[in-house]
């Protein structure tokens, strides 16, 4: 098995705030906005170091979606900053209309995604916006796990053409990817090798996963891991010769099984290689107030829940 | 000195283009649009400066975004008339596989649309975008963008109104085509918005009044004075009175015709009020 080492808990919002602090010196194209938040997306470096790049809006999400799809007429690239939640479903149609329909380089950048979010309770865990952004024709949908791959992401969606939904988290996780590696928009990461299941994880469940892998091989059991950071374009390929190779799978997301990676994972398999599948993600409710070790414990995505799917998995085999 | 006479005259072809693409598919939404006609052909003939052929970025000329998307069918014929695309693909409109779909959008790559419209309230915040953008370009052009009255009842457009007197965006001209219509009635019978010129202004915009909007020298006269207030620290509001359905004697001051096209017979007398002037397409 390959080691993981944790390198010093850091937040992925964090991992955002470098990787914008990078563009604004490597690329003049690129703007941010911010709803309000600037310090809880570590913004605060862009803001300082180029201020006329940096459009303050106030607490109106929707002005702010509207005016980025309107910066890139003329060459700017626009990131805009908000919390998950006032990123996807307060905007919706905004981003449907004057973003993705008409085709425009926003990158919508929403830190604070799920219920790891904390103590702030339901109104603010979103848990569905992976869903609702996945739905929308054109938009690449990116969940990262840690700060390493969070700065990486930041910095390869500046050179992808098209609209861009990029998740992150407020809690420090584990970082364990390389750092200044490379993201490849569209493509797996194969984190283990493995024959008997395939842990198929995103975001902050990829480390789970990692921990997930490790208990199963103490117990005999051979888990093959991938981290999709990109939920759209999925990588059916990678997906498809990894559930062909173990023969079960199970996906892990902090989301709700309705919309999440999950159910694109389930369509691949279904349309090109059926497979026994277990979902590791919200069931179907909103979230709470309480810590985010606590959230994630009570509402099973962890390793230990990431295990006790992975034998039921392969029990259907 | 525009020459009144000619742009009248292409007012009158407009609104031939209007009822003809609205009858021909039986659907569309031609009483905004007729009222807007005068409005269309003095913002692309006489007061945009403007590039030959389309480039989506429009670096280096004037810029409209069009936020009350549903009267494309003006839209699309002083587009087409001003050179953007075949005046013969007015024919397409909202037909299958046609760039003229029933709303504006870019997903169809037809030359002049820079956004998509048609769910309101978004065009002023895309407007304030691209002007933003103009500035951090050293770009000296303006952004101008329509909104309807009663799309003012959405509340997005309060935060870009908010936002726009705030950052000082004064390379950009909101008209709001004033003809007291929606739906549902008269903007006064479903939510009436009180004193818009009052508003505007508390918001912090340099605010005029066109108060006949379908006078072609009164709305040249009114643009040509917004314009001249542009580049002093503030927006720029025109508040654009106009008839809706104006030219078409049983079209004009009802909201019954927002969105219903003329059967046969009464296209027939809309185009006996209005004879060709520039040809049909």
């Amino acid at each position: 098995m390959k080691k993981y080492t944790d390198t010093g808990k850091k937040d992925t919002r964090s991992g955002f705030g470098a990787g914008l602090t990078a563009l604004g010196k490597s690329n003049e194209n690129v703007v941010a906005l911010c709803a309000d938040l600037t310090g809880s997306l570590k913004m605060d470096a862009f803001k300082e170091n180029h201020p006329e790049r940096f459009f303050q809006v106030g607490i109106a999400e929707a002005n702010m979606m509207g005016m980025a799809a309107g910066m890139t007429i003329g060459g700017k690239i626009p990131f805009t900053g908000t919390f998950a939640n006032f990123s996807t479903g307060r905007v919706y149609d905004q981003i449907r209309q004057s973003i993705a329909y008409s085709g425009k380089n926003v990158k919508i950048c929403a830190s604070h995604a799920g219920v790891t979010l904390g103590e702030d309770g339901a109104t603010h865990q979103i848990l569905e916006d992976i869903g609702l952004m996945k739905m929308l024709p054109g938009m690449t949908v990116i969940n990262t796990c840690d700060y390493n791959q969070t700065k990486a992401a930041t910095l390869a969606i500046a050179e992808h053409d098209g609209p861009v939904y990029l998740r992150f988290g407020r809690p420090k996780v584990a970082n364990f990817t390389q750092e200044d590696g490379t993201f490849e928009i569209g493509k797996a990461v194969h984190l283990q090798e493995g024959s008997d299941v395939t842990l198929i994880a995103t975001g902050h469940l990829v480390w789970e996963a990692l921990q997930a892998a490790e208990q199963l091989h103490g117990e005999g059991i051979s888990a093959e891991v991938l981290n999709i950071h990109t939920i759209k374009p999925l990588d059916d390929a990678s997906i498809i010769a990894a559930a062909k190779k173990t023969g079960c799978v199970v996906t892990a997301e902090e989301h709700n099984y309705l919309g999440g990676l999950g159910e694109s994972v389930a369509r691949v398999l279904a349309l090109q290689h059926p497979t026994p599948q277990e979902f590791v993600a919200t069931d179907d409710t909103f979230g709470e107030s309480g810590t985010p070790d606590e959230l994630m414990d009570k509402y099973g995505l962890n390793a230990e829940a990431i295990v006790k799917a992975a034998k039921k998995a392969i029990a259907r085999k | 000195m525009a020459d009144i006479k000619k742009l009248e005259a292409l007012v009158v072809q407009v609104r031939r283009d209007i009822l003809r693409q609205v009858h021909r598919v039986n659907s569309g939404h031609p009483g905004g649009s007729l009222g807007c006609a005068e409005f269309f052909v003095a913002l692309y003939q006489e007061m945009m400066a403007r590039k030959d052929g389309f480039s989506m970025d429009g670096i280096g000329e004037d810029l409209f975004f069009l936020s009350n998307g549903h009267i494309s069918p003006v839209f699309y014929s002083v587009l087409a008339r001003s050179g953007y695309f075949p005046v013969d693909e007015l024919n397409t409109f909202r037909h299958i596989n046609s760039r003229l779909q029933g709303h504006p959008t870019t997903h169809e790559g037809l030359p002049g649309i820079r956004v998509a419209s048609g769910s309101l309230g978004q065009g002023i915040s895309v407007a304030i975008g691209a002007a933003e953008t103009k500035k951090l370009n050293n770009d000296n052009h303006l952004i101008y963008t329509l909104c309807g009255d009663g799309e003012l009842q959405e509340g997005q457009n309060w935060e870009a109104i908010m936002y726009a007197a705030a950052n000082q965006i004064d390379n950009l001209i909101v008209t709001i085509d004033l003809n007291g219509q929606q739906i549902d009635g008269s903007t006064e019978n479903v939510l009436p918005m009180g004193n818009l010129a009052g508003k505007f202004s508390a918001f912090g915009w340099d605010v005029l009044s066109i108060e006949n909007g379908n006078d072609m020298a009164a709305v040249l006269e009114g643009l040509k004075e917004a314009k001249s207030r542009t580049g002093n620290k503030t927006p720029v509001c025109v508040l654009l009175h106009t008839v809706m359905g104006n030219g078409v004697d049983f079209m004009m001051h009802t909201h019954a015709w927002h969105g219903k096209a003329p059967n046969d017979e009464q296209l027939e007398s809309a185009l006996a009020q209005n004879p060709e002037t520039l040809g049909d397409y």
